[in-house]
């Protein structure tokens, strides 16, 4: 236990850490202590305002991505799980086998194809080039499946037909509920994924002002690597303590959504 | 303008590398551009002269200056510089756009080491087509080499790497260490250092293919052949690859190069604190120790590459790159004036300005240039000794036309002799192997020797 604290906390303690230095006391004083003056408020200024606030502008191309891209995922997640779980259709075994197969298929294997696919649509170097395929999130909707089978008795989707609701209003104010543990589940998974999105925006855009804060943060830190090119990883290091920020405020912010059974009683067993 | 490598990169690089060649091998070319494919130098002022955009992918801030100042001189052309991704980022994206026939820019930065891939995939365009090649005599010879493959100029070369041996002198004299001139001497002084101080190194090396590579021309070795644009020869076991693999083993096997990869924020650390005493690498290396590690200032200096036998002047290019224009481009024309203002006009001095070190031999042989004093390294006039390196580089080096796949490979095979403290000529001879089965498979008729 006290290994794995250290494993998974030790790097954001370094990232804290680092983030309080200048560029100079980064590269003079031991990594794991604060050294020198407190710099982070200069940092985070620096950060946010190097070449023309350009962080602020892949910041935001983040959050639109993992807005639209997430979100969206995960309302598809749910509309076709729970069609998948309570609804019988022929094919259905096909559909079973394809999205079996589509999340044993790693994204970046498909980044190539997707780019020549999107550049004949004209799509690449655009937002929709990385929104669309973070849209189609196969894990997330065999875990809304699976969840759906047993989260969603299909007695009370019987009952509710009974009363004469229609299936949109059963799944939007029944389905959707009981789901939501399930949901909140595939947001983070898709939130966290398309948060750390990296390689798929890095072939799909030249253009940096459409960056997210991956591709961008690794630009900054190359720039180390090129002729006159500015040496800047105290912004490189504060700009990843900005970039979590959010992420782990959406981890305690949903964590509360997080847990299950919810529809365990409602039924008699 | 650095080789440099990591895992992500490499598969990516590998999946775009073996998409583009294969398709280009298929004798498929990619898309041709617009109006005029060629023309001389009038065409090319009055295309200037008139109203249009061009776009240019490049990672070297200079660009951006340059562009600017072209677009005074040229009110109607507007030059859209884009960073794209610095090297192999920025060759996977060209790759693909190449490969899917659009989204290619009109001019795009590309390594001396990089550009063989993209010249003999067809999809840069020729630039004796604006009769460029006149311009051969105003390059160092063998930045001219580097851009002309074949019987076609595929890049106006920009800046170039000739190697030099940077060393920290403040540490040298503490502990009493001669400049070392062979690389005999080399092999001592980092024993020496290192038993004074055992957390000093002579130098930093995890195992670079861009470093070996020059290391290797250096020693004389010429383990890439290519005729005919898909027959290539390999030999990483030819005289002058064992010559530096035999040397380079003595450090390896006595633990006596620090184990800190280039370019991380240790090794600028290590260069500042004295742990790092020395660097052989290209000549734009004052520019980056002076804005990566300003704090040791003044403790710097310059001396020539140290060499197998006493007396010898040999050295290599190590990094640098040229700006190619793209087959794709609609606007070949602009594209081939903003080039020629670029690299062989006003544009040098910017990049020179920028911390570029030329290849223009009229920039390099200037007294402004040759004279110049550097501050940073104790007022030492570093030039002289970098141009001298430059004029001494060993003739006859060609890279591979599937470098960039070759060089991702690298950490896989020579990497593993020096993560295990092996014997780098077995890593060689790996890498060797896992290069030429890979191009095979994209067509090349490969030959190991």
């Amino acid at each position: 236990m006290g290994a794995l604290l250290i494993y998974s906390l030790l790097p954001l303690f370094w990232l804290f850490v680092n983030s309080t230095k200048t560029q100079a006391e980064l590269l003079n004083s031991f990594g794991l202590w604060f050294s020198g003056p407190n710099a982070l408020w200069d940092n985070i200024v620096a950060t946010v305002t190097y070449n023309d606030g350009v962080f602020v502008r892949w910041f935001g191309n983040t959050l639109l991505y993992v807005v639209v891209g997430a979100g969206g995922a995960t309302f598809l997640a749910a509309l076709g799980g729970y069609g998948l779980a309570k609804f019988n259709f022929p094919g259905k075994k096909a559909v079973f086998a394809v999205v079996l197969g589509a999340v044993a298929i790693p994204g970046t294997a498909l980044a190539v194809p997707t780019f020549l696919m999107f550049s004949q649509m004209g799509l690449t170097n655009t937002p929709w080039a990385v929104i669309l395929p973070s849209l189609i999130s196969p894990f997330g909707l065999y875990l809304i499946w699976t969840y759906a089978l047993d989260a969603v008795p299909t007695e009370v989707l019987e009952a509710a037909r009974m009363d004469g609701a229609g299936e949109f209003r059963t799944f939007f104010t029944i389905s959707l509920k009981l789901l939501a543990p399930g949901l909140v589940t595939v947001l983070l998974f898709t939130l966290v994924a398309t948060w750390n999105n990296y390689f798929l925006p890095l072939i799909m855009l030249s253009e940096p002002t459409w960056y997210p804060l991956t591709v961008g943060l690794k630009q900054w830190s190359a720039q180390a690597q090129t002729v006159g090119g500015d040496v800047i990883y105290n912004l490189v290091i504060t700009g990843s303590l900005l970039t979590i920020v959010p992420i782990i405020v959406a981890f305690l912010f949903l964590q509360r959504y997080w847990q299950s059974g919810l529809a365990s009683g409602s039924v008699k067993a | 303008m650095k080789a440099t490598h990591s895992t992500l990169r490499r598969t990516a690089v590998a999946v775009a590398t073996g998409l583009a060649l294969s398709l280009s091998l298929a004798a498929c070319s990619a898309a041709g551009g617009g109006s005029a494919e060629t023309g001389n130098a009038d065409d090319i002022a009055a295309a200037l002269k008139e109203k249009s955009t061009i776009t240019v992918w490049a990672w070297a801030p200079a660009v951006e200056d340059i562009a600017k100042a072209f677009e005074k001189e040229n009110p109607n052309v507007t030059v859209k510089v884009v960073n794209a991704g610095t090297g192999n980022d920025q060759y996977i994206k060209l790759q693909n756009a190449i490969k899917a026939g659009s989204g290619a820019p009109d001019i795009a930065q590309i390594e001396y080491y990089a550009l063989p891939q993209f010249a003999l995939s067809d999809a840069l365009a020729d630039l004796t087509d604006f009769g460029f090649d006149q311009y051969a005599s105003d390059y160092t010879d063998s930045t001219w080499g580097s851009v002309n493959l074949g019987d076609g100029i595929y890049a106006l070369p920009q800046d170039s790497g000739p190697m030099a041996m940077f060393y920290n002198k403040a540490v040298f004299d503490q502990y009493g260490i001669e400049v070392p001139t062979t690389w005999d001497e080399y092999i001592a002084a980092a024993e020496k250092l290192h038993a004074a101080n055992p957390n000093a190194y002579i130098t930093n090396d995890t195992g670079d293919a861009g470093f070996t590579t020059s290391m290797i021309w250096q020693a004389g070795g010429q383990p890439y052949t290519t005729k005919d644009s898909t027959d290539v020869t390999l030999n990483l076991q030819d005289e002058g690859s064992k010559k530096f693999a035999d040397t380079w083993n003595q450090l390896l096997d006595n633990d006596l190069l620090a184990p800190t990869p280039s370019w991380s924020d240790e090794w600028y650390k290590g260069l500042g604190d004295g742990t790092i005493a020395t660097l052989n690498i290209g000549a734009w290396m004052p520019g980056n120790l002076e804005s990566g590690v300003p704090e040791a200032s003044g403790d710097w200096r310059v001396a020539p590459l140290p060499t197998y036998t006493a007396g010898d002047t040999a050295s290599a290019e190590n990094g640098g790159g040229g700006d190619a224009i793209l087959k794709q481009s609609k606007n070949k024309l602009v594209a081939a004036g903003f080039l020629q203002y670029m690299n062989e006009g006003e544009g040098t001095q910017i990049s020179i300005d920028a911390g570029g070190f030329p290849s223009t031999v009229a920039d390099l042989d200037s007294d402004e240039f040759l004279g110049y004093e550097s501050e940073y390294f104790g007022g030492q006039k570093i030039n002289e000794v970098l141009v001298q390196s430059a004029k001494d580089v060993v003739p006859g080096w060609s890279y591979l036309p599937f470098q960039v796949y070759s060089n991702s490979i690298f950490s896989d095979t020579v990497g593993q002799a020096y993560a295990n403290k092996g014997d780098i000529n077995e890593g060689l001879t790996a890498w060797q192997k896992a290069t030429a089965s890979y191009g095979n498979e994209q067509g090349f008729t490969v030959t190991e020797k």
